[in-house]
């Protein structure tokens, strides 16, 4: 595996199982009184946060500090960042601190690949501007996996802002790699240009789509778009791709409803929706501890000094997680 | 005046004169003699290419205001080491080139610099801002032949109307557009389409050209006026550009050597160097900029050469300036991509870096014909030899989209009014 996570590109279908099964033994962790293993100790891990983002931040917050590992929060307020130094300074910096990993929300795409040109820890892409945000893909197929006991065959629609979603790209890429059927849903504004190539559908018609599903994955939809002309009006949007009660109705028994929030309850999923059986969104934060804590395992390779990972090239995929260790 | 110079041996293409043969050439008294004789430097250059000197219609010289990105001497030295002898200086500076005195101020600074003749293209618009004319006519007494806002289109169509009409007063006088729909390009950060949807990063469409591109064209036609194209970027454009030559509307077309050689897929990492405007396009629309290139619809290979600073670049993709370096890699990329693989015929390739944007900027001293009497800008070189592009450049900047490959085609000598700008790959000032 890469030292690096950027992109579900950089994972083949076996690390993706690997990373999930990994996550399986982690998540008992969270379920003990004393939810710490001592995996991580003495690795620092800083959560470089260029957007604010409370919740994907506590999230890897904990899951490196159940590992043990030392956690520097590094937000843009308050820091050198606000007095404008540049990414490569602050990389730099964090560098010469002997950061062990990276973890970087930013809103300009590609910034955490540009970043591995300056640190020699591991980099994880802890969302990306408009481009991936590959942990959250990771938790969501674990949640999926969970629930519905495989990914393969999984028929999923991903439904709502497809353009601007980082969410939605690094998910149809994970699913299309683990063999999924994924139908992108939305206004023909907030489609990508030529997704199709990704290897999904595309449709315009939810109503059509949902009697099909295994999954039915809503994403949020910001106010932003309807003053940017992407769609009229925030009711006609959610009378056209929301997830109201009639059409949950419409759903298979077993499917599910998911959301990586926050949500916009009254927009995109109606309230009642959002709190029904059948919505995984709780457990998908849960499972992103796990999941985290899977990659932070796997990329900073558990034990061993930085060096010998240097010359091995790559870090060592553990064979077994040391069960309550 | 400079010492005479006889080169031996070389293969003269000279398009201007259709002339393609090997033969001496004496240079004495700043220009080309009847015939060869004896000369006090005799220059072997067997296996070398002479050709009329290169001439850029858009290379951005960055002074006055943003020195540490270019001046007009680091800019000449660098075009005088990539084989050209005439450059066209665009007015995007601080303060913007809308007036005389600053069209006076370049030409000294290039005068003084000695290396390359700069012809210094004046704004449209006053400020570059749109909406009201600059003083055209003090501006071409002052030696403007080119007019542009470059960076962004004229705006208002009746602006632009009324700009093409009033330089028919002036002999040889042309209206250079950059063509962007300034809505439809918003925020886009490079080419729309499969390779922006993956990499999350917003798009501009092809069609932002495109549609400034059919606007211009239809305003040419109703003014009679004379319009140049810049750096087209889709085989649209090209497409709607020979249909108005077909036509017999005057209008000319220029393409850089990098919508030539590179397209969208190159930016997947995220390379800021990669970052131009227009944006790389697909390689479908390369292959239609290419023929258009061959088939003389577009006319001139121009370079958009747009120094900026190393840390200006180094940073996030959607914060980073856009542009490319290229008066460096301008005849190694064009000779490299197209003459070698015989997609561009070597006369067609010196024609559209040298006679056509000669013939389109009035620059009569450049471009060629090479005959008895005329001025000696020429450039000798290898078209074999290879090389990586790499710094240390000339320019003061380094962000060329070419960094880090390996290119044939070197410059061994320029020469500028019959003095040895660059000698043997090494300028001379």
């Amino acid at each position: 595996m890469n030292r690096h996570l950027l992109s579900i590109h950089d994972l083949s279908a076996e690390e993706v199982v690997r990373i999930l099964d990994t996550a399986e033994s982690f998540r008992e962790v969270g379920t003990r009184v004393i939810k710490k293993v001592p995996a991580l100790r003495g690795r620092t891990v800083v959560n470089l946060f260029y957007e604010n983002s409370t919740r994907t931040r506590i999230s890897f917050e904990l899951a490196a500090k159940r590992l043990s590992a030392d956690v520097i929060n590094f937000s843009t307020g308050g820091s050198s960042v606000s007095k404008g130094e540049s990414l490569k300074d602050t990389a730099l910096t964090l560098q010469a601190m002997g950061a062990d990993a990276i973890v970087i929300r930013h809103s300009s795409s590609g910034a955490p690949l540009t970043l591995t040109r300056w640190v020699r820890g591991s980099v994880l892409n802890a969302g990306d501007g408009t481009h991936e945000h590959p942990t959250q893909a990771l938790l969501d197929l674990y949640t999926m996996r969970d629930r519905l006991g495989r990914l393969e065959g999984l028929r999923v629609a991903i439904v709502g802002d497809v353009l601007h979603s980082r969410v939605a790209r690094s998910l149809s890429f994970a699913l299309v790699k683990m063999g999924a059927e994924v139908t992108l849903v939305g206004p023909p504004t907030l489609i990508p240009p030529d997704a199709a190539a990704w290897g999904v559908q595309v449709s315009h018609d939810i109503g059509a789509v949902l009697p099909k599903l295994d999954v039915c994955y809503m994403l949020r939809v910001q106010r932003e778009r309807q003053r940017q002309q992407y769609f009229p009006s925030v009711r006609e949007y959610a009378r056209l791709f929301g997830l109201s009660r009639e059409r949950a109705g419409l759903l298979p028994d077993r499917a599910l409803v998911m959301h990586p929030g926050p949500m916009n309850r009254g927009v995109e999923i109606d309230s009642d929706v959002a709190d029904l059986p059948r919505a995984a969104i709780e457990e998908q934060v849960t499972n992103g501890i796990a999941v985290r804590m899977s990659l932070l395992f796997i990329l900073l390779g558990g034990s061993g000094s930085q060096e010998d990972e240097q010359e091995a090239g790559a870090v060592r995929l553990p064979e077994e997680v040391p069960a309550g260790a | 005046m400079p010492e005479s110079v006889l080169f031996r041996g070389a293969r003269v293409v000279d398009p201007a004169s259709g002339t393609d043969e090997v033969a001496d050439l004496l240079v004495d008294g700043g220009v080309i003699a009847p015939s060869p004789g004896p000369a006090a430097t005799m220059l072997d250059c067997d296996g070398l290419v002479l050709a009329p000197g290169l001439v850029d219609l858009h290379a951005h010289l960055r002074q006055p205001g943003r020195e540490d990105k270019e001046t007009v001497e680091s800019g000449c030295r660098a075009a005088a080491l990539g084989g050209f002898t005439a450059v066209a200086s665009m007015a995007n500076t601080d303060p913007v080139a809308d007036n005389a005195a600053l069209i006076h101020e370049v030409l000294e600074l290039a005068r003084a610099a000695g290396t390359c003749d700069v012809f210094p293209v004046g704004a449209i618009t006053r400020g570059l801002g749109g909406e009201e004319m600059a003083e055209l006519g003090e501006m071409v007494d002052a030696g403007v032949r080119l007019f542009s806002d470059d960076g962004r289109s004229v705006p208002n169509a009746r602006l632009l109307r009324n700009a093409l009409t009033y330089v028919r007063a002036f002999e040889g006088v042309v209206i250079a557009e950059h063509c962007e729909d300034a809505s439809l390009a918003e925020g886009g950060q490079m080419h729309e389409g499969l390779t922006s949807s993956s990499l999350g990063l917003a798009g501009q469409p092809r069609e932002a050209e495109e549609v400034v591109v059919a606007r211009d064209l239809a305003i040419a036609r109703l003014t009679g006026g004379r319009l140049h194209l810049c750096h087209l970027s889709s085989a649209g454009s090209a497409e709607l550009v020979r249909r108005a030559k077909a036509e017999g509307l005057r209008v000319t077309a220029e393409v850089t050597p990098h919508h030539l050689v590179l397209s969208e897929e190159d930016l997947l990492t995220y390379d800021t160097n990669m970052k131009t405007n227009p944006p790389l396009r697909s390689g479908e629309d390369r292959r239609g900029l290419r023929a258009a290139l061959g088939d003389g619809t577009i006319d001139a290979v121009a370079t958009d050469h747009a120094p900026h600073a190393v840390e200006e670049k180094e940073a996030e993709f959607d914060q980073a300036p856009f542009g490319t370096i290229g008066l460096e890699t301008a005849l190694a990329a064009v000779l490299t991509h197209l003459v070698e693989p015989g997609e561009l015929t070597l006369a067609r390739a010196i024609d559209a870096l040298s006679t056509a944007p000669a013939r389109i900027l009035g620059a009569g001293d450049h471009g060629g014909p090479i005959a008895p009497g005329r001025p000696a800008n020429l450039v000798v070189f290898d078209s074999s030899a290879e090389w990586a592009v790499e710094p240390p450049f000339a320019s003061k900047s380094r962000n060329s989209a070419f960094l880090g490959r390996r290119l044939r085609g070197r410059v061994v000598h320029t020469m500028l009014r019959g003095e040895l700008v660059v000698a043997d790959g090494k300028a001379q000032r």
